[in-house]
């Protein structure tokens, strides 16, 4: 009888110990995680890439600035989520698509308002405009690296042929030579469509995590040799692998889960977003090219963008641009995992390109230029409709 | 024929040796380390063994673990550890005038230290001096942190994270003692070498004191040359309990160097507060710590690096079981509770003027068993919400932790 009751104990004792430890939280609660379909070799390559973008601290000893903004990558971007004011960054020296920087010299295109100890950080020079870039979310990246040029091109209209008050373009820019252009790849007058960043502006996830090491921690590379203090080549800080197993993360971070996407009130917010005419620049829907990572190939997936530049008006016209993109032009933020926002900002929005947009309703009536006729319209929605369109937002 | 000889005499020496050898030479020293008289005792308020005459004690103490932790749901599986082995070795070099040392082996030999090798001469029971390498006295855990005297597998966070405990450098200082019936006063200050740039630059993206324990120069140079000055006053009264106030504080950073001025000083300052009390009536013990650090930081470096840190721990150990167990005639079984805090960047985010998070708190209950006061057996589980410097959701972390530890 003592031994049954032993191991009555002993079994109430090993079930309460599971539940004494916390699990892990639903996929569709977080950014971060692998895309489904990766190999073991391709899941140990991941690892070293979330340890060099979520665990390695820069320290003045081991290359931090002496001018930078941040002394990891995961400092900015927590959980893969979006940034939080702390570590906004703040574009500035160049006003139109003409003249290019004219303050180059002067510490542009970033400013690294920070610096280690004994050293200065930069100010905003006098005459230099300027724009405050919030960190975007990283998930679902390589897949929007993975979309075919002619899928972006077949839905732009910048001259607006189909009258729809929109019309989209790409920034054609001039990829780094470190880049290596996409199969397939279309070109106009020998620039290449951007797709990553505000203004669209880089071309890849190489550039843009060279580029980051470089002006947000002030970590020179092979790629991106200038140090941002001297304005003089130096030597690597980081090593060409670890920035090559950063961009295998970034590429191969999984795309964000929609919550309760069977909902009602979601799902009419869904035809809601459509009926609006949201969906006429975040497009709902692509599909992938090929992809050297299998997991990424011909894979249908919804990150509710174009990827396409689009005049948002004057109140977002902060006078500073990057490549052929105008100063009021911004490229459409893709929508998934605007959910999770939250999460990762500290608990509240900061949403559009500087978080000036502290919810997603004040987000959508700071739409202008082309997105004048779905901010009215959603201002013409009834309540109930408003809330079930935010609900779905919230949902992605 | 001489090596024969040798051999003849190194054999008869032999015999004589061990015809030498009485066990009952071998003293023990029993002290009751499961309630420490002061903080400032600890040090000799330990078991040590004696032969004989000699003036040399030694003692020491190992403790070893098993831990399963989880985090959000991802575990590093079962773990046995062995944290520390720490040897000591006391001599009384004369009647006043004593030297202890205290070498401490972490986490196998990943860490070798020399935590403590001082000489003490003493004038008068209120005026010692001490030097070599001391423990300085912020709080009362850097003072008395033997594991055999804890009834728990990890040491407080705050006083191992925030604080640097263990934490001793080379200097010297005074240190003094009074008794009045029940009260005792007693008092601790010491000039040593202090800590370095370090503690906001380093790996853990915060204001980190420990950081300084990883240059190895710190025991034969002064990294900016500044004494680090620590102090302490404690008062005791045998019905009540122990207060202590401490404050440790000196210039951080390397301002000038080859006579070249490179930033100006830049001084951190720690305030710490102690207290431990048995509950007459149940005899429960109630031990607990709370410091405060504030870190000059310049202001062009980044708010991850925070300016003020605060942060502590309570202990309620409550005997539940004293009797003989097993065959130990005065086994005690405890129940236990450590409730711990700690706010590693206490400050507003200049871009939003919210609160900056960088926050953990934790709970630790805990049944341990001593079969005699120099040995506990302790079941710890463990449960820590950390909040990251923007107050997302915090990470979860859990488990459970079985070990030993014993002086020898």
């Amino acid at each position: 009888m003592k031994k049954i009751f032993v191991f009555i104990l002993l079994f109430i004792f090993l079930i309460s110990c599971s539940k004494l430890l916390p699990g892990a939280p639903d996929d569709d609660e977080i950014l971060d995680g692998p895309v489904e379909g990766l190999t073991a070799e391709q899941h140990a390559i991941f690892l070293k890439g979330d340890i060099a973008f979520n665990d390695e601290v820069f320290i003045p000893q081991t290359g931090l600035g002496p001018l930078f903004v941040a002394t990891s990558c995961g400092s900015c971007h927590a959980g893969d989520g979006k940034g939080h004011p702390f570590t906004t960054l703040t574009r500035f020296g160049q006003s139109d698509t003409v003249n290019g920087n004219l303050f180059l010299n002067l510490g542009g295109p970033q400013l690294q308002n920070r610096a280690i100890p004994g050293y200065l950080n930069e100010h905003i020079p006098l005459g230099a405009t300027f724009s405050k870039f919030t960190p975007p979310a990283n998930t679902g990246l390589g897949f929007i690296d993975a979309i075919p040029d002619a899928a972006i091109l077949a839905l732009a209209d910048p001259n607006d042929i189909n009258g729809d008050g929109i019309s989209g373009r790409p920034n054609w820019i001039i990829p780094k030579l470190y880049s290596t252009l996409r199969p397939n790849s279309i070109s106009q007058n020998g620039k290449y469509i951007g797709r990553f960043g505000k203004k669209a502006s880089t071309y890849d996830l190489l550039q843009q995590t060279a580029t980051a090491y470089n002006q947000d921690i002030g970590i020179t590379s092979f790629y991106e040799p200038t140090d941002t203090y001297t304005g003089q080549d130096i030597d690597p800080e980081v090593t060409n692998q670890t920035v090559l197993d950063v961009v295998f993360y970034l590429k191969t971070l999984k795309t964000p889960v929609q919550r309760n996407q069977n909902n009602a009130d979601i799902t009419g917010g869904k035809q809601v977003f459509i009926n609006t005419g949201c969906a006429k620049c975040h497009t709902l829907q692509f599909t992938s090219g090929p992809s050297p990572i299998a997991a990424l190939s011909n894979k249908t997936f919804f990150p509710y963008t174009d990827l396409l530049l689009h005049d948002m008006g004057s109140a977002l016209n902060d006078d500073y641009t990057e490549g052929t993109a105008l100063p009021q032009e911004w490229r459409t933020p893709p929508l998934w995992g605007l959910g999770l926002s939250k999460n990762s900002q500290g608990g509240q929005y900061f949403l559009l390109h500087d978080g000036r947009a502290k919810s997603i309703e004040e987000a959508i009536l700071l739409h202008g230029g082309e997105g004048t006729q779905s901010r009215n319209n959603f201002q013409q929605l009834t309540e109930s409709d408003k809330a079930k369109l935010i609900k779905f937002l919230e949902s992605l | 024929m001489k090596k024969y000889l040798l051999l003849l005499l190194l054999l008869e020496l032999t015999w004589t040796l061990n015809a030498q050898i009485d066990p009952t030479l071998l003293r023990r020293v029993p002290k009751d380390t499961s309630r420490p008289q002061m903080n400032l005792d600890a040090v000799y308020n330990r078991p040590f063994l004696q032969l004989g005459k000699l003036p040399v004690a030694l003692g020491g103490y190992a403790e070893a673990n098993y831990q399963y932790l989880q985090e959000d749901g991802v575990t590093d599986g079962h773990q046995f550890q062995m944290r520390r082995l720490t040897l000591f070795v006391s001599s009384s070099i004369a009647s006043r005038i004593k030297f202890l040392s205290e070498i401490e082996f972490e986490d196998g030999t990943k860490e070798i230290n020399i935590e403590f090798a001082s000489v003490d001469f003493e004038f008068n029971p209120l005026l010692n001096l001490r030097g070599g390498v001391v423990m300085n006295p912020i709080g009362a855990f850097n003072q008395n942190h033997d594991g055999p005297k804890w009834e728990f597998v990890d040491r407080p966070i705050s006083a191992t994270q925030m604080l640097p405990a263990t934490f001793s450098n080379v200097g010297f200082g005074i240190y003094g003692k009074k008794f009045s019936k029940d009260w005792a006063f007693a008092y601790e200050a010491y000039l040593t070498n202090g800590f370095d740039e370090s503690i906001i630059a380093n790996t853990e993206n915060k204001t980190f004191l420990p950081a300084v324990k990883e240059n190895p120069d710190r025991f034969e140079e002064s990294f900016n040359g500044s004494p680090l000055l620590t102090g302490k006053i404690a008062v005791r009264n045998n019905k009540i309990g122990e207060l202590g106030m401490s404050y440790m504080g000196g210039v951080y950073n390397k301002y000038k160097e080859d006579g070249l001025t490179l930033d100006k000083k830049r001084r951190l300052n720690v305030f710490a507060i102690d207290f431990n009390s048995t509950v007459p009536e149940s005899n429960t013990y109630i031990n607990g710590e709370w410091a405060w650090v504030h870190v000059d930081v310049p202001d062009t470096y980044t708010e991850q690096f925070g300016e003020k840190q605060q942060g502590g721990f309570v202990d309620f150990v409550q005997p539940v079981l004293k009797r003989s167990m097993l065959g130990f005639e005065d086994a005690v079984l405890n129940a236990a509770l450590r409730l711990e805090y700690v706010d590693w960047n206490k400050g507003k985010f200049q871009s939003t003027g919210s609160n900056i998070s960088d926050d953990v708190f934790s709970i630790v209950p805990a049944i341990s068993w001593r079969p005699t006061a120099q040995t506990v057996i302790r079941f710890n589980y463990r449960y820590n919400w950390q909040k990251d410097i923007l107050g997302n959701p915090p990470a979860k972390l859990a488990g459970f932790q079985f070990g030993f530890s014993t002086y020898f």
